[in-house]
């Protein structure tokens, strides 16, 4: 599973982290951070992310 | 085969067929919604998406491999309903019948009945709610375009920020003291209300309006105070009507959306819980033990996921052979956290919880004049967070809200 954040759209919200917080992450600045291939066990957090993300920003792939 | 069916086709209705599928159900779903789209984001539609793309597809939600098999009847408004015989009918005559029923309408903007020209795009009365909405809004606004916006809560400062980004001269006019007020309290409204004339956002407050000025077009708004001002287009961001006219008629307490119990199953004006009928999103009117045993509806975004995500494992354990299953799913308290956020010129406002039942605002982070985290509280106890910047902050408070402040305090230093 490879998860696809959209950059451009991310505005750091952080909605990602309470949904997965394995997966995502914000740094001291407050900006996103992630893992770009978590384990399967991840996947219906990560989907959850994606569901939460208020501008649509995370897909996920496989 | 047992059937669900959902009316509403934005997102409550979406997480619900998702989440009916997630649960086990393996039944029909019927999605039925008046607009002709699939479900889309309508955050976007007063912020980046009014100044750039505008397109469906750049909006629309992406809808889960699992709910491939969901049939979406879109452009089908449901018109009435009878929950004791299990049928709703929709415009066109057609009528459904169901096992089960999600209830996710939603809301439409609230239109002020007042002279002038009529309540319509081509006469330069908009409101926001729609997709259709927004590209009719969009098409004519140009720089030196004079917007004047009728309310200053959320939607209706937004697209003052934005239509002010695209070079327009902007005028909020409400009846509040000041913008946002029931959400953010007095001192942190006010200084928003700073930050907006800062960048060139004019107010005029505590005052309705009279009349819409002009004949076929609008050319301004009368207020109460006697003042006139002139508008090539005017946005009615007055809030919201529930969309719940189609369920009249079943005994329901449709005072102000729908009444459910904390299962979000709709009761009949006795208390009596219809067993396989649920409402999601706007329009559930819900006690949030979190807070306290009030029912109240939510207007956030993050509610129809929720409810969504309540009603269908119930809906699918309330339809299967195992009574207990819904039993033991229901006696769990749903108690979700409200988030909502916006975006304004530069500001991020971020909140969880709800500010408006707090009786006390205090600083918690930062300072006035700059970044900053503002709790509320209702008898000591923490009910709602709000932020400007500081998300990581913010975020931290996530947790405490329902605790007493003397926990908080513990919690942070």
């Amino acid at each position: 599973m490879k998860v696809i954040v959209d950059l451009d759209k991310c505005q750091d919200h952080g909605q990602c982290v309470f949904a997965a917080p394995k997966v995502f992450s914000l740094n001291a600045e407050g900006h996103l951070e992630f893992v770009a291939e978590p384990g399967e066990s991840e996947r219906e957090a990560v989907e959850d992310a994606a569901d939460v993300c208020p501008v649509q920003a995370i897909s996920l792939e496989g | 085969m047992q059937r669900v069916v959902i009316i509403g086709a934005s997102l409550g209705g979406l997480r619900s067929a998702e989440s009916l599928r997630s649960s086990g159900f393996t039944g029909e779903i019927v999605v039925i919604g008046d607009e002709p789209h699939m479900p889309y984001n309508r955050p976007p539609l007063s912020k980046d998406a009014l100044k750039g793309d505008l397109s469906h597809e750049a909006v629309a939600f992406r809808v889960r491999a699992n709910a491939s098999d969901v049939q979406w009847w879109l452009g089908h408004p449901a018109v009435s309903s009878d929950l004791g015989s299990r049928t709703v009918t929709l415009a066109n005559g057609d009528v459904i019948t169901f096992d089960g029923l999600i209830a996710a309408t939603g809301l439409r903007p609230r239109r002020l009945d007042l002279p002038g020209p009529a309540a319509d795009a081509v006469a330069g009365r908009h409101t926001l709610r729609t997709l259709e909405d927004a590209q009719r809004l969009r098409a004519q606004l140009e720089p030196g375009s004079r917007v004047v916006i009728l309310g200053a809560g959320f939607i209706g400062c937004e697209v003052a920020a934005t239509v002010s980004a695209l070079g327009c001269y902007a005028t909020c006019v409400a009846i509040d003291p000041l913008p946002m007020v029931a959400a953010l309290g007095t001192e942190l409204a006010a200084e928003v209300k700073r930050r907006h004339e800062a960048h060139g956002t004019r107010f005029r407050l505590s005052t309705g309006i009279e009349s819409f000025l002009g004949t076929d077009r609008i050319t301004g708004v009368r207020l109460g105070t006697g003042e006139e001002l002139e508008a090539d287009v005017v946005v009615e961001a007055i809030g919201s009507v529930c969309n719940t006219e189609w369920l009249e008629g079943n005994d329901l307490d449709l005072t102000n959306g729908v009444l459910t119990d904390n299962a979000l199953r709709l009761l009949t004006t006795s208390g009596e819980a219809f067993e396989r009928v649920y409402a999601v999103g706007d329009i559930a009117r819900f006690p949030n033990p979190l807070f306290d045993e009030v029912p109240r509806r939510i207007e956030h975004w993050s509610i129809p996921t929720d409810t969504g995500r309540r009603a269908a494992p119930l809906m699918a354990a309330a339809l299967g052979t195992d009574h207990d299953a819904f039993e033991a799913a229901a006696s769990v308290p749903f108690t979700p956290m409200p988030a909502f956020w916006s975006d304004q010129y530069d500001l991020r406002l971020q909140a969880f919880g709800i500010p408006s039942i707090a009786d006390t605002a205090t600083l918690l982070e930062g300072s006035l004049d700059g970044e900053l985290v503002m709790g509320y509280l209702r008898h000591d106890v923490l009910v709602g967070v709000t932020a400007i910047g500081m998300t990581k902050q913010v975020a931290a408070y996530r947790s405490t809200i329902g605790q007493p402040i003397a926990s908080l305090e513990e919690t942070t230093s």
